[in-house]
């Protein structure tokens, strides 16, 4: 084989290559993007498509509710203007609590009730989801700010 | 005092840091024997003073010095001693110290083990790996400074966070860093080469041991935090394609590439540019990885603390380095691969697929980490990519790697003979299908086309990889060198790793059950039940522990004690799991919440084969050792290898 051939035979497949894996990217990526919502985005519209996606904010204080003996649960996750309520089967993370951020990865279950498959709450006390703290300071709730940093 | 003592010796160690990254690189420039000469002895000041740096900070945990606000924010007296110096690391700013002191001392073993490398080209890599350090520690003196005093002085300090007390979590973060900076070395002998224009097989056999060493290191910090989130964080989940993880992965995937590579360019002079692009991007992917981690654009449990300035002056400092070494490629590269041909069907080809294939791999990636945070800041919406996406695009590259692979690794170079490999291949590609076919279906049963697919593609590389040692047991091939037997071990280890995930992802199950006490639940084959709970009373934690046994068919298994702690300082409950670990499977069982009628949730997991992704991460790990134990790296060059070589004789007769 002459180098100018070889060379064309590997840009050829080098390029066949990044295109297929380019294609099957971002074909993957389309399915598998979650969109961010706050409740209050949720209750205008946004997330009638049916598809799941990812509710974020704080749980409401006193909104923990779970039958006794029973692995199902209920509470409500708020933006302080709206809040929707989520229901789930199964067991939420240690640092799952009243007054905490918190992440719900499911879909809507009609108009007003979230049905999580799977509930995501932060790593140590202070920390808060990226997506909750950018939220909150933009609806400018000034003593839930404690966004600054974690300390670990 | 002692904290003074640090930061001093830090700005001296930046100096000297100045003098190491200056002086050799103008002095190589412009034949100046003199400035050339500054190099060793200002990498080793460099290392020093940033050890007694390090120390000093280590020091300020070990007696609790609470008045140095790094200390105050990431230790307690009731914190044992091992985690109080594990808690140099646990924060941003120590972490970063770290990170210094480690690039530190990859320049002095540089220094030191690099005798039979010409002085100018060992000059501009000192020279380099000074410039990256002084970068580095200008980044902690400005931004990030650990050795920050505390007023008032708190009576106790803000202890570690929980989920970092763990011995895994201990070494952790020091071995993912020598892998990080590690690679580095890579990055200098790269720009080494470009800035004096010859980039030769000898060169290339000088880089190999430092890379792949790195290599090592970055394989073992990423195993450990995996099997850390495993047991520790995740609720059984070993892997969550979470942006921290990526950053770690991607150059971990350029530099498996930059390994294969060196060899080619080592072996045949051959694909130079190739190389000298892999331990650029290898680097600055650990470089964007730091800034990813470090600037707060990510919030996971890695990302410290979110500051713009830290962020805005990490990414100008990769930009310099990554454009730098990028303008002075392109001023260099179209110079350098003169054309030496090779067939098709060689070891050159299959080595130049597997690099584009783990490009790609690593690209892809790389796309997916960084398309939310791209959309982010152009205010197009908070998006997430989750694992589906990076799981489709990294199975598509590595499913026909690891076949090329198991062939690639009996092909030889220049030009193969395929009816040769066919020939050779035959037995093994029997063996494989039908272990990797019958066994699985027998134990397991059928699942899907991509688990028999993964079974085979495991099966695939451990057999092959087994060929030439067990024909060399069998006294018909060629003596294996040391370089060969560690890459068959790293292959066989990938095989093992491959068998692995394929089984715990397509059999693993995983339940939340309510169990009340005195009852039990079956999973798999197992019997669990709950005979009750206790209070018990840890160093600086107070714990629910569940008492859960297990039989199976009538027989006891083991007793399993998952805990709930609560950790006093921080007041963050913690979720402790307890995990029976066998060859062949892993039970695991998570405590969940107290459900008010004598009953408790729990979070059981059967993963069978889990064991043989550990298990084989660490034999990549050890082909790596074996490999860079290689004699021919100990040799001196060509010139004056004939010394060195009389001189072992001699001792050994």
């Amino acid at each position: 084989m002459t180098p100018r051939r070889r060379r064309m035979v590997i840009v050829g497949a080098i390029f066949l290559g990044v295109a297929t894996a380019v294609t099957l990217g971002l074909q993957g990526m389309q399915e598998s993007m979650l969109y961010f919502r706050s409740p209050t985005e949720v209750l205008s519209g946004e997330a009638a498509d049916g598809r799941d996606f990812r509710l974020g904010g704080m749980v409401r204080e006193g909104s923990v509710e779970r039958l006794t003996g029973d692995l199902e649960m209920s509470f409500d996750i708020t933006d302080f203007e709206n809040s929707i309520t989520v229901r789930y089967t199964g067991i939420t993370p240690a640092l799952f609590g009243e007054g905490q951020g918190v992440i719900a990865i499911g879909r809507m279950e009609g108009n007003s009730v979230f049905r999580a498959r799977e509930v995501l709450a932060k790593h140590d006390e202070n920390y808060m989801p990226v997506e909750v703290a950018d939220m909150l300071a933009q609806q400018q709730q000034p003593e839930e700010l404690s966004t600054e940093s974690s300390t670990n | 005092m002692i904290p003074e003592i640090g930061l001093l010796s830090l700005i001296i160690a930046l100096c000297l840091a100045f003098a190491q990254g200056i002086l050799p690189l103008v002095g190589a420039q412009t034949g100046k024997p003199a400035w050339v000469a500054v190099a060793i002895p200002a990498a080793a000041g460099h290392a020093v003073f940033v050890a007694i740096s390090f120390i000093s900070l280590t020091w300020s945990f070990i007696a609790s010095d609470f008045s140095v606000w790094y200390v105050a924010m990431n230790s307690n007296t009731e914190l044992p001693l091992m985690y109080r110096i594990a808690a140099v690391w646990g924060g941003h700013e120590g972490s970063l110290l770290l990170w210094v002191l480690l690039l530190a001392f990859w320049a002095l073993a540089v220094a030191a083990f690099s005798r039979g490398i010409p002085t100018l080209l060992r000059a501009r890599i000192l020279g380099v790996m000074g410039l990256i350090s002084a970068g580095f520690m200008m980044f902690v003196l400005f931004t990030s400074n650990p050795f920050l005093r505390l007023f008032p002085v708190p009576l106790n300090g803000n202890d570690l966070n929980p989920l970092l007390q763990d011995p895994a979590m201990a070494f952790h973060p020091p071995l993912l860093y020598t892998g990080y900076v590690g690679f580095s070395v890579a990055f200098a002998f790269a720009v080494a080469a470009m800035l004096s224009g010859t980039i030769d097989r000898q060169w290339a056999r000088w880089a190999r041991p430092w890379t792949t060493m790195a290599w090592m290191f970055l394989t073992a910090g990423i195993v450990l935090g995996s099997w850390w989130a495993y047991y520790e964080l995740g609720w059984g989940g070993w892997w969550f394609w979470d942006p921290v993880e990526n950053a770690s992965f991607m150059p971990w995937l350029l530099g498996t590439a930059l390994i294969h590579s060196l060899a080619v360019t080592e072996k045949r002079g051959l694909f130079k540019s190739v190389t000298l692009l892999l331990a650029i991007g290898a680097f600055s992917l650990s470089l964007l990885g730091t800034f990813l981690v470090r600037s707060g654009v990510l919030v996971s449990v890695h990302a410290f603390a979110s500051d713009p300035t830290r962020g805005l002056f990490i990414l100008i400092y990769l930009a310099v380095v990554v454009g730098g070494a990028l303008s002075l490629y392109a001023w260099r590269a179209p110079n350098l691969d003169k054309e030496v041909g090779f067939k098709p069907f060689s070891r050159e080809t299959f080595l130049l697929l597997n690099n584009i294939l783990l490009t790609a791999a690593a690209g892809l990636i790389l796309l997916g980490t960084l398309y939310p945070l791209v959309l982010d800041a152009m205010n197009l919406g908070k998006i997430s990519v989750g694992p589906p996406y990076f799981e489709t695009v990294f199975i598509i590259p590595m499913l026909p790697m690891v076949v090329l692979m198991g062939v690639g690794m009996h092909t030889v170079w220049r030009s193969a003979s395929a009816t040769d490999v066919m020939r050779r291949l035959r037995m093994a590609v029997i063996i494989t299908v039908l272990s990797g076919i019958v066994i699985p279906v027998l134990v397991w049963g059928w699942n899907s086309l991509l688990t028999v697919v993964g079974f085979v593609a495991g099966a695939w590389l451990i057999v092959s990889s087994l060929i030439d040692p067990v024909r060399r047991m069998m006294g018909k091939g060629p003596r294996i060198t040391r370089g060969m037997a560690g890459m068959q071990i790293a292959h066989l280890g990938l095989g093992l790793c491959v068998l692995g995930i394929t089984a715990t992802t397509s059999f693993n199950i995983e339940t939340d059950q309510r169990i009340v006490r005195g009852e039990s639940v079956v999973v798999g084959d197992y019997t669990i039940t709950f005979d009750g709970v206790q209070m018990v009373n840890g160093p600086n934690y107070q714990a629910i522990r569940a008492d859960m046994s297990v039989t199976r068919a009538g027989q006891p298994v083991t007793v399993l004690h998952p805990e709930k702690r609560v950790y006093a300082v921080q007041d963050s409950p913690m979720t402790e799991a307890a995990i029976d670990s066998k060859l062949n499977r892993d039970l695991f069982i998570a405590m969940g919440d107290d459900l008010g009628d004598g009953s408790w949730s729990f979070r059981i997991q059967y993963k069978p084969l889990i064991s043989f992704l550990w298990l084989g991460s660490i034999v990549m790990v050890l082909g790596g050792i074996v490999s860079v134990t290689d004699r021919r790296y100990r040799l001196a060059a060509p010139a004056t290898r004939q010394a060195p070589v009389q001189a072992a004789t001699v001792k050994s007769t």
